[in-house]
C-alpha cells in the first residue's frame, strides 16, 4: 500500500439493484476523513442521497470518433470494409458504434475522414454538507469510454486529497466489465454487497472470481437477508468455504425504501440501520488495521 | 421482431419481465444479452443444445519479419503498442482488436490470434421457448464484441425478448439498437426514476419506440407518474411490490407463472406492444 495515508474501499456487486448505492452513502455519511466518488458513471445515483454542492465541472473526453467528408469522399467503400464495429453504413460513421480506432480516417485515400476529439460526459467536483470531496461523472447517452471516465474520476480525487483524509469510499458499477475493473485498481478492500436471490449468489461468486484475479481483500454484506433465508445460509456457507468474512446483514425493511423515497440515508432514517452499518464498518476497519 | 427490455439502473426486473414476457408468448425466444452477469438461465432452466465460442483477435507480432519500424505504435489510439527498439510490445488489455495495426504495417509481420472471450449457449426451456444467452469470461472487459456474436445468432422472424444489460453505455447501446421495440423497466424510487431518464435519452436517440413498465410500484412516489405523464410516455404496466412475488424470484421461479393477477398485467402488456409494433410497421411503409 506504498506510503499513501489513505485506504481505498469500494462497494461492488456484480449485479445491479442489490444495495449498492444505499451501501455507499450509509459509510460516507457516517465517517468523517473521507472523500466519496460515485463510480457507476452509467447510472450515477449516489448524489441523489447525499445533500452535495457542485464546485466545478469538466468535460470528459473519452476518445476520438471519425466523421466521413461527404464532399471529398469517392465513395469506394474501403473505410466500410475496413471497420470492425460496423459502424460505417452508406458513407455515414455511427457515431455511437465508432469505437474511435482510427482506421477509416488512416486508410481512406482521399483524406475525406475526419478524426477528431468529442466530448463524451461531464465530471463534477462537490462538496458534502461535511465540506469533504465528492466526486461523479456522467456519461452522454449512449457513449462508451466508462472504464477512462473512472479513472478519471479517481485521477481527479487523488489530485485533490490532503492528508488528513484516510478513506476514500467508492460506489462501484455493476458487472464484471471496464467500468468495474478501472474502480478496482488501485483498492484495499471491497465490500460485496449480495442479496439471497439465485440471481444475487450467481453473480457474487462471478464478482468473487475477478477480485481474486486482483488479489484484492473482500468482505460480504448481505442485503435482504431475510428475503430468503435459505439462500441466505448457502452464501454464508459459499463466503466459509471461500475464507471470505461477512461484514453483516441488512434485512429487507420497507423503511429503507421510504428513506431512498425521501432521498435520505439510511442511517438518517433508522436508528437500527446506523447500528449495523457502524457495526460493519468496524469490520472493514478491522481487516484495514491502520 | 425484435422487443428488448432495458432498464437504465440494475436490479429494477428487466429480467423478471424478460423471462415473463417468453414464457407468455408462444414459440418465442429469449435472449440474455446481460453477458457480464446473466441471469436469465436461472428462471428459464434450459436444456442447453449447443454451446459456441466466440473470440476476438489479438495482434501476434513475427519478431523474425518485424524492424520495429513503429508505425503499429503510430497508429494504435490505445497505446496498446509499445515501441521497445528491441521489440514491440503488446498489452493485452488495451487493445480493441481493430486490425489497424495489421493493416498498416509496412512488413507484413502482424498477424492475428484468436481468444476466447466468452461462450454463446443455444437451448430450449419448458413450453418451447428457445433460449440463447452470452456469458463472458471473467477478467474480460469488453462485452460488445460478445453482444454482437449473439445478436448474429438471432433469427428474426421469431418473436425475440432481449434481455440487456443494465446501464446506458456501449453494451447497452449494442443490445437494444435495432430492436422494433423497447420495453424500459423502472422502479418507483428516485434512483429508478434517474436512471430511466438516462434510459429515454438513449432511446430516444436511437429512435426506438418504447413503453415503460413500472415494476415496485408505489403510488405514493408521485414524481414517477407525474414525469411519464408530462412527457406524453406509454405506461404498458404497473407491478406492484409483493414480497410473496419477491421471494418466487430469489428462489429463481417466474413469478407470472403462478399469479392469475400477474398474467392479466403481461397479457396487457403484449396487447399494448403488439399495437405500437403493428403502428410501426404500417409507418414504414
Amino acid at each position: 500500500m506504498k506510503d499513501r495515508k489513505y485506504r481505498q474501499i469500494l462497494v461492488l456487486s456484480g449485479k445491479g439493484g442489490t444495495g449498492k448505492t444505499t451501501v455507499s452513502s450509509a459509510l460516507s455519511k457516517i465517517l468523517s476523513d473521507k472523500i466519496t466518488i460515485d463510480c457507476d458513471v452509467d447510472a450515477a445515483n449516489l448524489f441523489l442521497l447525499l445533500e452535495s454542492e457542485t464546485k466545478s465541472t469538466s468535460e470528459f473526453f473519452g476518445g476520438k470518433k471519425s466523421r466521413i467528408n461527404i464532399d471529398l469522399c469517392s465513395r469506394c467503400g474501403i473505410c466500410e470494409s475496413l471497420c470492425r464495429f460496423n459502424a460505417i453504413d452508406n458513407f455515414v460513421i455511427d457515431s455511437l458504434s465508432c469505437e474511435g480506432c482510427g482506421l477509416c480516417y488512416r486508410a481512406c485515400p482521399n483524406n475525406a475522414i475526419e478524426f477528431e476529439t468529442a466530448k463524451s460526459g461531464d465530471l463534477f467536483k462537490c462538496k458534502l454538507e461535511d465540506m469533504s470531496d465528492f466526486y461523479f461523472g456522467r456519461l452522454l447517452p449512449g457513449e462508451g469510454n466508462s472504464g477512462k471516465m473512472v479513472s478519471e474520476l479517481k485521477q481527479m480525487a487523488a489530485e485533490n486529497i490532503d492528508d488528513e483524509i484516510k478513506w476514500i469510499i467508492i460506489d462501484g458499477p455493476p458487472g464484471i466489465g471496464c467500468p468495474v475493473t478501472s474502480s478496482l485498481s488501485g483498492t484495499d478492500f471491497v465490500i460485496l454487497v449480495t442479496e439471497p436471490t439465485e440471481s444475487g449468489i450467481h453473480d457474487l461468486k462471478r464478482i468473487i472470481q475477478l477480485i481474486n484475479s486482483f488479489s484484492i481483500k473482500c468482505g460480504i454484506l448481505i442485503n435482504k437477508y431475510n428475503l430468503n433465508s435459505a439462500v441466505t445460509k448457502e452464501i454464508c456457507r459459499y463466503a466459509e468455504g471461500n475464507n471470505i468474512p461477512i461484514l453483516g446483514e441488512l434485512p429487507y425493511d420497507q423503511k429503507y425504501v421510504e428513506a431512498i423515497k425521501n432521498n435520505e440515508t439510511i442511517v438518517e432514517y433508522d436508528k437500527n440501520a446506523k447500528y449495523e452499518i457502524n457495526k460493519i464498518w468496524s469490520k472493514v476497519e478491522s481487516y484495514m488495521n491502520i | 421482431m425484435l422487443i428488448s427490455i432495458a432498464s437504465g439502473k440494475g436490479g429494477t426486473g428487466k429480467t423478471t419481465v424478460a423471462v415473463s414476457l417468453a414464457a407468455a408468448i408462444p414459440n418465442s425466444t429469449y435472449i440474455d444479452c446481460d453477458v457480464e452477469e446473466p441471469n436469465g438461465h436461472l428462471f428459464l432452466k434450459p436444456a442447453i443444445k449447443e454451446e459456441k465460442s466466440v473470440f476476438k483477435l489479438l495482434p501476434s507480432i513475427d519478431n523474425g519479419r518485424c524492424d520495429q519500424c513503429g508505425k503499429c505504435t503510430e497508429v494504435c489510439e490505445f497505446n496498446a503498442l509499445i515501441n521497445l527498439k528491441s521489440e514491440i510490445m503488446l498489452i493485452k488489455e488495451l487493445c480493441h482488436s481493430c486490425g489497424s495495426c495489421v493493416y498498416f504495417c509496412p512488413s507484413n509481420a502482424i498477424t492475428e490470434t484468436k481468444i476466447e472471450i466468452g461462450r454463446l449457449r443455444f437451448g430450449y426451456s419448458e413450453n418451447d421457448i428457445s433460449f440463447i444467452d452470452g456469458i463472458l469470461n471473467i477478467g474480460e472487459i469488453s462485452a460488445v464484441p460478445l453482444i454482437n456474436s449473439i445478436k448474429e445468432n438471432i433469427n428474426s422472424e421469431n418473436v425475440n425478448i432481449i434481455d440487456s444489460p443494465p446501464g446506458t453505455s456501449c453494451s447497452m447501446v449494442e443490445t437494444v439498437k435495432d430492436s422494433d421495440y423497447c420495453i424500459l423497466v423502472t422502479e418507483s424510487t428516485p434512483f429508478g426514476l434517474n436512471d430511466l431518464k438516462l434510459a429515454i435519452d438513449v432511446i430516444s436517440k436511437l429512435a426506438i419506440p418504447f413503453g415503460v413498465i413500472i415494476n415496485k410500484y408505489d403510488k405514493t412516489f408521485i414524481e414517477m407518474d407525474s414525469y411519464l405523464d408530462s412527457r406524453g410516455i406509454d405506461i404498458l404496466g404497473k407491478i406492484p411490490f409483493d414480497k410473496k412475488l419477491a421471494e418466487l424470484y430469489s428462489r429463481g421461479n417466474i413469478p407470472l407463472v403462478n399469479s392469475e393477477e400477474l398474467r392479466t398485467v403481461y397479457r396487457k402488456i403484449i396487447e399494448q406492444i403488439s399495437g405500437n409494433i403493428e403502428r410501426k410497421l404500417v409507418n414504414e411503409r
